[in-house]
């Protein structure tokens, strides 16, 4: 199963040879995945390979068939809700809101799991969302109510929204689509400055290979629910593999500015 | 946030940092003022809600088919004006704040659980179920003695098996899904609207002409005692929905998200159908069907004062009371001495206002 990066530090979250599915399918079988404080790992694989899947597995939203999930060494079922969002949390792919709520309502939702029951939000969470807005460059929005905004905007709300939440683990479901080309970059940059900063583990899917490829720590290639590959970018978004996942000719080459690798789609000649 | 994480040395810069750093965040949350709901906002919002039902009932209690003065009916026990006052007019304004603070409340939390702001009692069936169910043990059990206890709780019974069947049968895989439950909600509706129309063609006239009353909805000639039963049956429920008030603006964003965030979403789901359906169950047995107040009350309120059901479920609350005062004051008023039914007064105002809102979300799904 591609060669498993070796950790001094003890796993965040940690799935182990996990099946799950909807229905009579499973839609993920035997998979496994760790991620440890300060890393990012990113899940790639074509549409249907079930990365959404585990993703749900991994926020206990969806119960595994087989195999377990443990979140800082404990099972994830051990964990009571308001505790476990206080320790993870979920960007969905997409997110509407039934109702007029403002961009900065939003973001103090993510506070919902730390505050007594019938309290208002303090002081100290409205900074905390305060400064989550600024953090993903919302401040002149935070009056504006959420259905006026872009899909990019809104995007980058439920973003500062995990982040008020001031979880341990982040759990990122195509975090970069409907954005731009600058918030990408600066999405990952600042994600990474997270990790690093306040110890969070993160895994993503990401459909973006080349952004797996830059700001990944390793990346599990997935395709009808099970592992093609798992290890360092390098190892795993190699021509063959990709070639034979995506079933579509790639090249990989790098970048000659960073020196990373990229993948380009096409063959080489 | 700088001043945390590099703290200067020495004592007197590193207190005059923090200052500054206190201030920078005063005026960073005071320019984010207006975003967001404050408990003084809140307060502030609803006083002025407070006002105008105090407002309302004093208007009600005045006006109709005579009008009577206020001050001589409070200082001659022996009047006229004090005999209309307390037998008829206060307790149908108390009995119009009760039902319309019911429906409107009960209006807002549905539309929360359901992600929808088109939801609400009558929509959704649950009204039809609990009128059925009233009509069934009132014209069952009119012989016994029993009668005058039985037809609110046969009412609730019914108003919550018809929630329970709507809600189940809108399950998809184990997920609500918004706009089924909608079409459910419809069709149960016009269902319940057949099964009456059936018994109606099948008992004698003076049944026939109640069985009128439990649908088009009325306030006509209720006791004090009723009056307190909906009351406390309201409160109690109303009490049960502010504890999910917070779970209903993460209902929002959705089953999982809520989730995510920590609200047992099972748990809160199933706590504000059961207490929507004791709320609309009092309200029907006493009033029949009043539809749209449960529409109009919460969808002006949350424009006006933004989507937080901390503030809009007490908003609702008052607002519905309000409304509903006046709207059977018009019912009352209108065609004095005879009388136009509430409930039509209502579905009058709310029938083009259903149709705006049903406009104003397609367009915005467009977009």
């Amino acid at each position: 199963m591609g060669d498993t990066a070796t950790h001094d530090i003890r796993p965040a979250l940690e799935g182990r040879d996990i099946t799950a599915g909807y229905g009579a399918c499973d839609a993920l079988r035997g998979v496994s995945i760790e991620v440890a404080p300060g890393e990012l790992v990113a899940i790639v694989g074509p549409n249907g390979a079930g990365k959404s899947t585990l993703l749900r597995v991994l926020g206990g939203t969806l119960k595994a068939r087989r195999g377990e999930v443990r979140l800082f060494g404990r099972a994830l079922e051990c964990y009571e809700r308001r505790a476990l969002a206080r320790l993870v949390a979920v960007i969905a792919q997409e997110s509407t809101v039934a109702f007029p709520f403002t961009v900065m309502e939003v973001v103090l939702m993510g506070r919902a799991p730390h505050l007594a029951p019938f309290r208002f939000e303090s002081r100290r969470d409205l900074e905390i969302a305060h400064e989550a807005l600024k953090y993903f460059d919302l401040l002149e929005l935070a009056g504006r109510r959420l259905h006026e905004l872009s899909g990019g905007e809104r995007k980058r709300v439920f973003l500062a929204r995990a982040l008020a939440q001031e979880p341990k683990v982040l759990l990122l479901d195509e975090p970069t689509a409907f954005l731009d080309m600058k918030h990408v970059a600066e999405v990952f940059v600042r994600f990474r400055e997270l990790c690093a900063e306040r110890a969070v583990a993160a895994i993503a899917t990401l459909h973006d290979l080349n952004a797996a490829a830059v700001y990944a720590d390793r990346v599990l290639l997935m395709k009808d629910g099970q592992t093609v590959a798992y290890g360092s970018a390098e190892s795993v978004l190699s021509e063959g593999n990709l070639s034979r996942v995506y079933e579509t000719q790639v090249c990989v080459g790098r970048n000659p500015a960073t020196g990373k690798i990229a993948i380009f789609p096409g063959r080489a000649s | 946030m700088s001043a945390a994480k590099f703290p200067p040395h020495g004592s007197a810069p590193g207190v005059e940092h923090e200052a500054q750093a206190r201030a920078e965040a005063c005026r960073n949350l005071e320019a984010l003022a207006g975003a967001f709901l404050t408990p003084g906002r809140a307060a502030a919002r609803l006083a002025m809600l407070g006002a105008a039902v105090v407002a309302a009932g004093a208007v009600g209690c005045v006006f109709g088919g005579v009008h009577i003065s206020l001050l001589r009916a409070l200082t001659d026990p022996a009047g006229t004006d004090h005999a209309i006052l307390f037998d008829a007019r206060l307790p149908r304004v108390l009995m119009a704040m009760a039902v319309g603070a019911i429906l409107a409340s009960v209006g807002a939390a549905l539309q929360a659980l359901v992600r929808n702001p088109l939801a609400e009692g009558g929509i959704l069936g649950i009204s039809g179920g609990g009128a059925l169910g009233a009509i069934v043990a009132m014209i069952g059990l009119s012989q016994t003695r029993f009668a005058d206890e039985a037809v609110p709780l046969v009412a609730f019974a019914m108003a919550l098996g018809s929630t329970l069947a709507v809600y189940r049968l809108a399950l998809v895989e184990g997920q609500l899904e918004p706009f089924t439950l909608l079409l459910v909600g419809v069709i149960f509706n016009a269902f319940w609207g057949a099964a009456i129309m059936i018994v109606n063609s099948v008992v004698n006239f003076y049944y026939a002409h109640s069985i009128l009353f439990w649908l088009m909805g009325s306030l006509e000639a209720p006791g004090y005692r009723e009056v307190a039963t909906v009351s406390a049956l309201g409160l109690a429920g109303f009490a049960v929905l502010m504890t999910r008030a917070r779970d209903m603006n993460l209902l929002s964003l959705g089953d999982e998200s809520a989730a995510e965030l920590g609200v047992e979403v099972h748990a809160a789901r199933r706590t504000i159908f059961l207490a929507t359906s004791v709320m609309i169950g009092a309200a029907v047995s006493v009033s029949g069907i009043i539809s749209f107040v449960g529409l109009i009350v919460p969808h002006v309120l949350r424009l006006a004062f933004g989507a937080d059901h901390r503030l809009l479920l007490p908003a609702s609350l008052l607002g519905g009371a309000s409304f509903m005062v006046i709207a059977d004051l018009v019912a009352r008023a209108a065609i004095a001495p005879a009388e136009l039914p509430v409930g039509a007064i209502t579905a009058l105002c709310g029938g083009p206002f259903f149709i705006y809102m049903l406009r104003r979300e397609g367009q915005r799904r467009l977009v």
